[in-house]
């Protein structure tokens, strides 16, 4: 009898009745006991977590970071665009209009006065970054948001934004890496 | 025994009962290590590393797991019946610490000029008092599960107790085969028994001449205690967690410990029986004590015990991790069809041979 | 009154008390639990008696194999209140007249051995002393001078086994 095989990798299971030593049982749980004895000795594959972090490829997506330009501005004009973009319908936002003497604040006349994303909504796709016609919104490569309350998982503008290059540099700088590092892929 | 057990001797009792309690000390020690041991076991099978923040390498974490169990909530379920829910755990514990009375852990001391053997009781008929024990401790899991008025605790315990029954007749029927090598019942007899030979003792273990018994009487152990691939009266994926299902806080941790315990005990039971006991390999245990001392050799002999039976009980773990769980059907089929029928083989071909080389 | 005196009339009390509280208890399960008890202590009497391996087979047949079955096969009826069958007068009667003949024959025999046949009367129970019930002696025994009842005793089990197979194999 003739099976079709639809991959290449299909292994056709074995219906032959089982022959003496395989129906004694016993050999086959020796060979067994082998095999879990040479993973006994094996590398393990475990990572220490908070004190070894694992390295994660430059297209890893992580928690967004709201982008500043070299001037410290923040570059979001409150568009929309990410909002819309969000499959999970994670991102509010409120807009707000530049006020005089506000310019150093932000870059554009229009800004987010109000920019929440809800963590435990969003599925990061990165849509929201490649929606962005501003380059104002990047995931990460940090990940594991942990909070005792749900209201701690929704973060807010100020939990967003990446540090001020004027006032905290190397800070900066560190976020600033990464998202270079993105943006040449 | 004899009415020797009846007659007060001050020094006798004081000697036994601090026997008793190192022994029941050790018992507990070696359970809260053993769930060390089995994660540990557990983690590197799986190219884990396995509990290593407690302490270093973890060593501390049974402490906090003991911990973590004595605050935990403490409930007794309102339908259940209240004192047969106390007496289940209770009983479970008991007779699993009750197993180690008979065993000899070791060559006697010598404490002044007392000969202190490191046995509580040799009593005539050991492996049998070690047989009834064991078949009464299924009334702790069985009770148990009945009292705690739960459909999934009651099957468990159901199970429990078919299982035990229908091991322990092959167990005992590869015991008996033991019994006639050594024609005694008594435990310091049997191992005296496998002490000398070539070896230093070595040539005359049990396990030598008795290689089809002690793989029968390997796996009932294993069904005994309930450990995979005979696990069923816990199966979590069946039962979600057994006949303890509605235990909690330290009586759960009973019933935990009791099942440790029963593992440590078993194993040290087939050490006596077929390893030499405490017989120290490749050494005269006489001849040693003329140049270290009596009591040196005791500390040996038991730390050669205990060696024995930790690698049974490695043996234990790493099955547990590597064969999955039997069907019901099929634990029955191996029980009474398989394992019976071959301990009884087991047991006419020992007798006649015996009665062969005798004549 | 010695340590085995003590213990003689402790096991005694204990093994009344539960016998009795196999009779009184409503639920069965209560009445198996106390049940398996009086094995326990019928057990020790034997120990008393220096009949260890009588005790220990005891222990092992009774309240380990016949009374874990036992308990097995309640727990699966789930007795209670509700199911519990309103019960005829007559078998009330039957039961005590069968109960009394037997309390009857056991005074007899209490009596006997205070004033009765010389071989008993007046006689303490010998307390750790003899060696019958140890297993050497039980088994030259039975196979020697009681081989026959012995043996058509086994042949009866074996009956019985057969018979349980045949009713299981019928489903």
């Amino acid at each position: 009898m003739s099976q079709i095989q639809y991959t290449n990798r299909a292994k056709p299971v074995d219906r032959r009745p089982l022959n003496f030593i395989e129906r004694l049982y016993l050999w086959n749980v020796f060979i067994g006991m082998f095999i879990t004895l040479k993973h006994f000795f094996k590398k393990k594959a475990t990572v220490q977590y908070p004190e070894q972090v694992r390295e994660v490829g430059t297209a890893y997506r992580g928690l967004h970071i709201l982008n500043r330009d070299e001037e410290g501005r923040e570059r979001c004009t409150a568009c929309g665009l990410c909002a819309v973009a969000c499959p999970a319908e994670a991102i509010t936002m409120e807009a707000a209009e530049r006020l005089e003497g506000e310019e150093h604040l932000y870059r554009e006349e229009k800004y987010a006065a109000k920019y929440e994303i809800n963590m435990l909504r969003c599925i990061f796709c990165g849509l929201c970054e490649e929606a962005c016609p501003k380059d104002a919104i990047y995931l990460s490569h940090t990940f594991t948001p942990t909070n005792y309350h749900r209201k701690g998982l929704i973060y807010t503008k100020e939990d967003l934004l990446i540090p001020n290059p004027k006032t905290q540099p190397e800070e900066y700088a560190k976020a600033k890496g990464l998202i270079e590092e993105k943006k040449k892929k | 025994m004899n009415i020797y057990l009846l007659a007060i001797d001050w020094w006798f009792i004081i000697e036994k009962l601090v026997l008793i309690a190192l022994i029941v000390t050790l018992c507990l020690i070696i359970a809260m290590y053993e769930t060390y041991g089995e994660r540990k076991v557990a983690a590197f099978i799986q190219d884990r590393i396995g509990p290593n923040r407690a302490g270093p390498f973890g060593i501390l974490q049974p402490l906090a797991d003991g911990g973590k169990l004595f605050f935990k909530e403490e409930i007794i379920p309102l339908a259940s019946s209240k004192y047969l829910f106390v007496l289940g755990p209770t009983l479970a514990m008991i007779t699993a610490l009750l197993t180690s009375a008979v065993i000899p852990w070791g060559t006697s001391l010598e404490i002044g000029d007392r000969n202190v053997p490191l046995q509580v009781a040799d009593v005539n008929i050991g492996v049998l008092y070690i047989f009834a024990v064991v078949s009464v401790g299924v009334y702790g899991i069985m009770i148990g599960a009945w009292s705690s008025n739960n459909k999934f605790s009651l099957l468990s315990g159901l199970r429990a107790a078919s299982q035990m029954i229908s091991y322990e007749l092959a167990m005992g029927l590869a015991l008996i085969a033991v019994l006639m090598m050594s024609g005694s019942l008594q435990m310091s007899v049997i191992v005296n028994k496998q002490m000398s030979g070539a070896l230093g003792g070595l040539g005359s273990w049990n396990i030598w001449y008795q290689p089809l018994g002690f793989l029968v009487f390997f796996t009932c152990a294993l069904a005994e205690c309930n450990r995979t691939p005979f696990d069923l009266p816990e199966a979590e994926s069946e039962l979600n967690f057994g006949y303890h299902q509605e235990y909690s806080s330290m009586k759960l941790g009973f019933y935990l410990f009791a099942e440790y315990i029963n593992m440590f005990m078993s194993c040290i039971l087939m050490a006596t029986l077929f390893f030499g006991g405490y017989d120290i390999p490749f050494v005269n245990e006489s001849n040693l004590a003329a140049h270290i001392g009596q009591n040196w050799v005791a500390l040996l002999s038991f730390i050669c015990l205990l060696a024995k039976a930790f690698f049974l009980v490695f043996v234990f773990m790493w099955i547990r991790w590597t064969v999955p769980r039997f069907r019901f059907d099929q634990l029955m089929h191996l029980g009474w069809k398989k394992l019976i029928p071959l301990a009884l083989v087991n047991m006419i071909i020992t007798a006649a041979l015996i009665l062969w080389l005798k004549s | 009154m010695n340590l085995v005196n003590i213990l003689f009339w402790f096991l005694s009390a204990l093994t009344l008390f539960s016998a009795l509280m196999v009779i009184i208890s409503k639920n069965p399960v209560h009445s198996v639990l106390w049940l398996v008890l009086v094995f326990f202590a019928i057990s020790g009497h034997y120990v008393l008696l220096n009949a260890q391996f009588l005790a220990i087979v005891n222990l092992i047949v009774y309240a380990g194999a016949i009374m874990v079955l036992f308990l097995f096969v309640i727990m699966l009826l789930n007795l209670n209140k509700e199911t519990e069958q309103k019960k005829n007068i007559w078998i009330k009667v039957a039961g005590t007249i069968a109960g009394g003949c037997f309390l009857l024959s056991v005074c007899n025999v209490v009596y006997n051995a205070q004033t009765g046949s010389k071989e008993i009367a007046n006689k303490a129970i010998l307390m750790g002393k003899g060696s019958i019930g140890l297993i050497g002696n039980l088994g030259k025994e039975l196979f020697t001078n009681y081989v026959v009842p012995f043996e058509i005793s086994s042949v009866l089990f074996l009956s019985a086994m057969v018979g349980a197979v045949i009713i299981g194999k019928k489903n």
